[in-house]
């Protein structure tokens, strides 16, 4: 009887790796084969404020698929194959928004990076006692509210801001420099944020770095850029590609910092798919928004997994 | 920092000057008396008044603070154990895929994972039938009473998905440091591994679970996007007020929130790096010496 009932009933190692995975399965994955289910429907003023795609009638199950949502999309892609650039710019929504989206990313990525890196390997190489108070002093901004974070910005950029004030004030300027709601404060507020997930990954591999390679390299008479370019830089490939990837992917689906520091003339895919959601109501858009999105991020997304679990497995 | 050369120190200190003035300024514009918030007009702290007086504000407060204690909480449990499948369970059908989904959360945009979440609980709630008809049936009633509404239920389900995947790995990343003999030992020595797990590898990585549940903590008390998504009318959290505010036209009062909130962080974080690094250096030092067969 003991023996037959534990034929169904989990081991105890299978029950252990069974309840994290559930919860992921049913919380995580399943979700996204509504939203991929959802962008083949039509807006409705219903509850919920979509059609339904199966519809029973005379006992005859129909099933619509409705592609409009990706036409549109589409239809973009394709107006920059016939009209002009700039026209076919100027006339997008989407493919502007994600273009817009994935380039603030890479921005991103790139002066996290030239910030963080000089950071995370100061803090890397110095002694002992002071590496952990460096980093500390790095990780208390990440813990304080990440909207105040953004807050603090708006008060030193905008027109009587704390940089203006301070520049009329010297005389160095007569009227106050536009720099609020402009591309610039996106940059600056999201490079300002993403920086941690920059510096934590990088600081994790180049805290690994044996000294006695740099000592070696000294002693056979390597300079300091030499043994940088030939053993550090190589050598913290994996935290690059980890901190890139942690600020990259993310990045590009941002709503907060362009919400409250952008001037809403420079459209990112992330407000695009908010204000789908939310004032015009049309969630299969939404839905279709975040499914081209995940098609455009799954690689780097594959990427980024796959380097990880090797590293986890050479650890 | 006694071998670092003076351009290194002189870009630590402009890399910290970038960290930290905006926060200062924060700070700082928190006694501004004036209702402009970057024009000082003297010192005053009646925007500290004012913000223990505002009940929209309190409450929300109140909201954040109880889920953000539910999502760290069950996220520290579900993240504690996924780690600890993946550090120590070996090989299994599907492990790359598990190891794939705890950290995805991590890199994935919120918009697309409160998106995601929101449509799965509003198919729910029509194939349940909250809506329209009574719930029949035990799984009926218990699924429209979790997720018949949008609301507390639903953040703190959002919340504490995003947040094990932060507890996976710093426990995965601690017990890949520590050495497992002391879970084999008891083992061998006939000790069930349940037993194993909660009398020897949980009391060994504990600092890792305090700072998994407290950086759960705050991520979730600091959500915007997934809560944008998940809340239901009635349900403002504090990063809701906050956005809000600051969009209509905020006042030092934000700024007074901003301070008591750095205040109380830094405290915390200071406080809790102390204990856990000298719990884990006595803790360290304790095994070292144990194997060595000294006492």
């Amino acid at each position: 009887m003991k023996k037959w009932l534990s034929k169904f009933l989990p081991g105890g190692r299978s029950g252990v790796i069974a309840v994290p995975y559930l919860w992921l399965l049913f919380f995580f994955v399943l979700p996204f084969f509504f939203v991929l289910k959802i962008s083949f429907a039509e807006p409705d003023i219903s509850q919920p404020p979509y059609t339904p795609l199966m519809t029973h009638e005379d006992s005859k199950t129909t099933i619509t698929l409705n592609t409009s949502k990706y036409t549109t999309i589409l239809d973009e892609v394709k107006s920059f194959g016939t009209t002009s650039w700039s026209e076919a710019a100027e006339q997008s929504q989407y493919v502007i928004a994600y273009w817009n989206a994935i380039k603030l990313a890479f921005f991103t990525m790139v002066f996290t990076l030239l910030i963080g890196y000089p950071l995370a390997y100061n803090i890397a190489r110095a002694s002992e006692a002071t590496r952990n108070t460096l980093l500390m002093l790095v990780m208390i901004p990440f813990w304080t509210s990440f909207l105040l974070r953004v807050y603090a910005w708006i008060g030193i950029l905008k027109d009587n801001g704390i940089i203006n004030n301070l520049l009329l004030g010297m005389g160095l300027i007569d009227a106050p420099l536009q720099m609020l709601y402009t591309p610039f404060s996106v940059l600056i507020g999201m490079v300002y944020n993403y920086l941690p997930f920059m510096i934590l990954p990088l600081y994790a591999h180049l805290t690994k770095l044996d000294s006695r390679l740099f000592e070696a390299a000294a002693d056979l008479g390597a300079s300091k850029w030499t043994t940088f370019f030939q053993i550090t830089l190589p050598l913290s490939k994996a935290g690059i590609i980890a901190g890139c990837m942690m600020v990259f992917i993310p990045a590009v689906g941002e709503y907060v910092i362009p919400a409250l520091l952008g001037g809403g003339d420079v459209v990112f895919i992330g407000n695009k798919l908010m204000d789908d959601f939310g004032p015009n109501l049309d969630w299969p858009q939404a839905s279709a928004v975040a499914v081209v999105m995940l098609a455009l991020l799954i690689a780097p997304i594959v990427w980024f997994q796959r380097f990880e679990q090797k590293q986890q497995e050479a650890a | 920092m006694n071998k670092m050369p003076l351009s290194n120190r002189l870009f630590m200190l402009l890399g910290f000057f970038f960290l930290y003035a905006p926060i200062l300024s924060l700070v700082i514009f928190s006694f501004n008396e004036s209702r402009l918030v970057t024009v000082w007009g003297g010192f005053s702290l009646k925007w500290y008044g004012e913000m223990f007086r505002n009940d929209s504000l309190l409450s929300a407060a109140g909201l954040s603070f109880k889920i953000a204690f539910l999502a760290a909480t069950l996220a520290v449990v579900l993240g504690t154990v996924a780690g600890f499948v993946l550090a120590r369970f070996g090989r299994f059908k599907g492990k790359s895929l598990f190891a794939g989904l705890t950290t995805a959360p991590m890199v994935m945009p919120e918009v697309i994972v409160g998106l995601s979440m929101l449509l799965l609980f509003v198919s729910l709630q029509s194939s349940l039938g909250c809506s329209v008809e009574d719930p029949q049936g035990l799984v009926g009633r218990l699924g429209c009473w979790a997720f018949g509404e949008r609301g507390m239920i639903t953040i703190w389900i959002g919340h504490t998905t995003l947040c094990m995947a932060y507890v996976a790995v710093l426990v995965q990343s601690r017990l890949k440091e520590l050495d497992r003999s002391l879970e084999d030992a008891a083992m061998d020595l006939g000790c069930h591994p349940f037993k194993v797990f909660f009398v020897i590898t949980i009391p060994v990585i504990a600092p890792a679970l305090v700072s998994g549940w407290l950086l759960s903590f705050t991520l979730s008390l600091d959500d915007y996007v997934l809560t944008a998504f998940l809340s239901g009318p009635g349900s403002t959290t504090m990063p809701q007020w906050i956005f809000s505010s600051v969009r209509i036209g905020p006042t030092p009062e934000v700024n007074a929130l901003a301070t008591v909130i750095i205040v109380v962080v830094t405290v915390f974080v200071v406080i809790s790096n102390r204990l856990m690094l000298s719990a884990q250096a006595r803790r360290d030092k304790a095994m070292q010496a144990a194997f060595a067969g000294k006492h």
